[in-house]
């Protein structure tokens, strides 16, 4: 697969008159076609250290630019618009509104860690691409992707029993994300799933709907780990800064109604 | 190599999958080890070690979830190898081990988890956590395999699949490309070796440890479906019959979007997915109930029949 760069001429810079003289000349048309200057002043000069305050993204400072991570990717293969070694150029130069023109696909990162086994610098773009997308909601530019949702669903049964049982992390995860609660392509490999399947084994599955299946011994894990996920929740929203936002934006409001 | 006898009874972590989807794994699993005279002891009260998704909230908290499986197979059942058939299992346990022996912060979090749950610390170093092909490449290996394989796998046409989490990233496999007999990153050929010695003809397949979107399945099917159907197209072109799987997230996400791939988009592929321990039980003489081959999705069993095999 041939790896595209994004192309710094984008169509809606590109103006043309359809009249047009200029010193007598006419240039109607495409002889007065131009590329509007651009130029960047919202520089975010904390992106990098609020990216890297998340989980994953600890390693970006040591990107050089080599671009063995898009090279390698998997994603960037099937859509030439993911590209990672662009966005942690991005990033580090802090050019966030650049960032956010992608900000609907970067959550596409399907954690195949060709990128983290390419890298010569230990970077984990793998990382800084679950750390971005966080970020990008957490910030509250892109609604929670259905990926993020998955890990939610996911890891919430882990921490609560130590285990998972798939059936019901499917069955939550598709009703959260308010799809319907089995497509048919869905339905359709589920029966063919469980044509075949012991009886003792599908009963293990149905019984798992009400009773889930649990860690023994679990109990004390369990506290530590919601205690420690609590600890870690309130350090990503200070390195973000987001409390501060938002009693900035109460103290706002309270000003106004003031008034 | 290794001293073989050190693999002959190993700890046994099968993971979530297996007993779930991925039940025909794990029993096949459990009936090659039986047929080749290897022990198995599960591990004892184990959790889930993290999978894909819980280093997204926190890395170090996946960390600790492996640690925990590692501590218990080392400290309370006091075993040197564990083995763990599922690739997210057996990379994950890898991971915790890289990350305790280089990272400090890491150690610390694992240690406070783990004195809060009450149960030991486990250090880096105190077990050696293999996967399902190491352990019947060590334990075993071919010369031995061979004098078992009752039922030849002749004439059966396979493309081996690895996928990415058996060898990426590189450094946290710091056994493999080590020269003659270990595995290797970039072109992995354990799982081939066991095949051929089973009598199976394996073809060039150049996706071997190509990505199947396995951690979106679900919540990006469409470039899941896409990803799958690259690796089914590749192996009907390189003149497979079988792709032969080593992970439950490989296998049912190659099901899953062989499914969907013929009921969303119409194309629909023939080849046939089984996991290498379904594969190998039927080449130790085993029937293709034992070794539930009729539980998969995408079913071999008629292809066998034709194949005479079985």
């Amino acid at each position: 697969m041939p790896i595209h760069e994004k192309s710094l001429i984008r169509p809606e810079n590109l103006v043309t008159h359809d009249q047009l003289v200029i010193d007598g000349v006419d240039v109607s048309g495409h002889w007065s076609t131009f590329i509007e200057t651009r130029v960047v002043k919202d520089y975010n000069e904390d992106m990098q250290d609020e990216i890297a305050a998340l989980a994953g993204g600890e390693n970006i400072h040591r990107c050089w630019q080599c671009g063995s991570c898009t090279n390698a990717c998997t994603i960037n293969a099937e859509n030439p618009d993911f590209n990672p070694r662009y966005w942690i150029y991005l990033i580090r130069m802090g050019m966030e509104s650049e960032l956010l023109r992608d900000k609907d696909i970067i959550w596409q990162c399907v954690s195949c860690n060709k990128c983290t086994s390419a890298c010569p610098r230990d970077v984990v773009p793998e990382g800084v691409m679950k750390a971005t997308a966080h970020w990008l909601e957490l910030k509250g530019h892109t609604e929670k992707s259905s990926s993020t949702i998955f890990d939610e669903v996911f890891s919430e049964q882990v921490f609560a029993t130590g285990k998972i049982e798939e059936s019901r992390t499917m069955r939550r995860f598709f009703s959260r994300t308010g799809q319907p609660l089995m497509p048919s392509w869905f339905v359709e490999f589920m029966k063919r799933l469980i044509r075949y399947l012991p009886v003792k084994m599908l009963m293990h599955m149905g019984l798992a709907t009400v009773f889930t299946p649990k860690t023994k011994k679990w109990d004390k894990a369990r506290d530590a780990i919601e205690e420690y996920v609590a600890e870690k929740k309130a350090a990503d929203r200070k390195a973000l800064g987001l409390d501060k936002l938002i009693e900035q934006a109460k103290q706002e409001v309270n000003n106004i109604a003031a008034e | 190599m290794d001293n073989k006898d050190k693999y002959k009874k190993v700890a046994y972590y099968p993971g979530c999958a297996l007993e779930g989807t991925a039940h025909a794994y794990d029993s096949s699993t459990r009936e090659v080890g039986k047929a080749l005279g290897l022990e198995l002891e599960e591990v004892e009260n184990w959790n889930c070690c993290g999978a894909m998704e819980v280093k997204n909230v926190d890395t170090k908290l996946q960390t600790y979830l492996s640690s925990r499986v590692l501590s218990i197979a080392a400290n309370e059942m006091k075993h040197d190898v564990v083995m763990a058939p599922c690739n997210g299992c057996y990379h994950n346990l890898k991971k915790a081990e890289y990350d305790l022996a280089e990272d400090d912060a890491s150690v610390e979090v694992v240690e406070k988890l783990s004195t809060k749950a009450g149960h030991e610390t486990y250090k880096a170093g105190q077990i050696e956590t293999i996967h399902a092909l190491d352990w019947i490449k060590k334990a075993v290996g071919e010369e031995e395999l061979e004098k078992k394989i009752e039922n030849s796998l002749q004439g059966l046409k396979v493309a081996n699949y690895y996928g990415c989490m058996y060898t990426r990233p590189r450094h946290i496999f710091p056994e493999k490309d080590q020269g003659e007999g270990s595995e290797s990153i970039d072109k992995p050929h354990y799982m081939d070796d066991l095949l051929a010695v089973a009598g199976a003809e394996n073809v060039e397949f150049p996706l071997k440890t190509a990505c199947c979107g396995g951690a979106h399945t679900l919540s990006d099917s469409d470039m899941s479906t896409k990803l799958v159907l690259n690796i089914l197209q590749a192996a009907e072109a390189s003149g497979a019959e079988v792709i032969a799987t080593e992970c439950p997230t490989c296998h049912s996400g190659l099901e899953m979007h062989q499914v969907r791939a013929e009921k969303e988009l119409g194309i629909k592929t023939n080849v046939k997915i089984m996991y290498f321990t379904q594969l190998l039980g039927v080449a130790l003489g085993m029937s293709k109930r034992k070794v539930s081959i009729h539980e998969n999705v995408s079913d071999g069993s008629k292809l066998l029949k034709e194949k005479g095999i079985g």
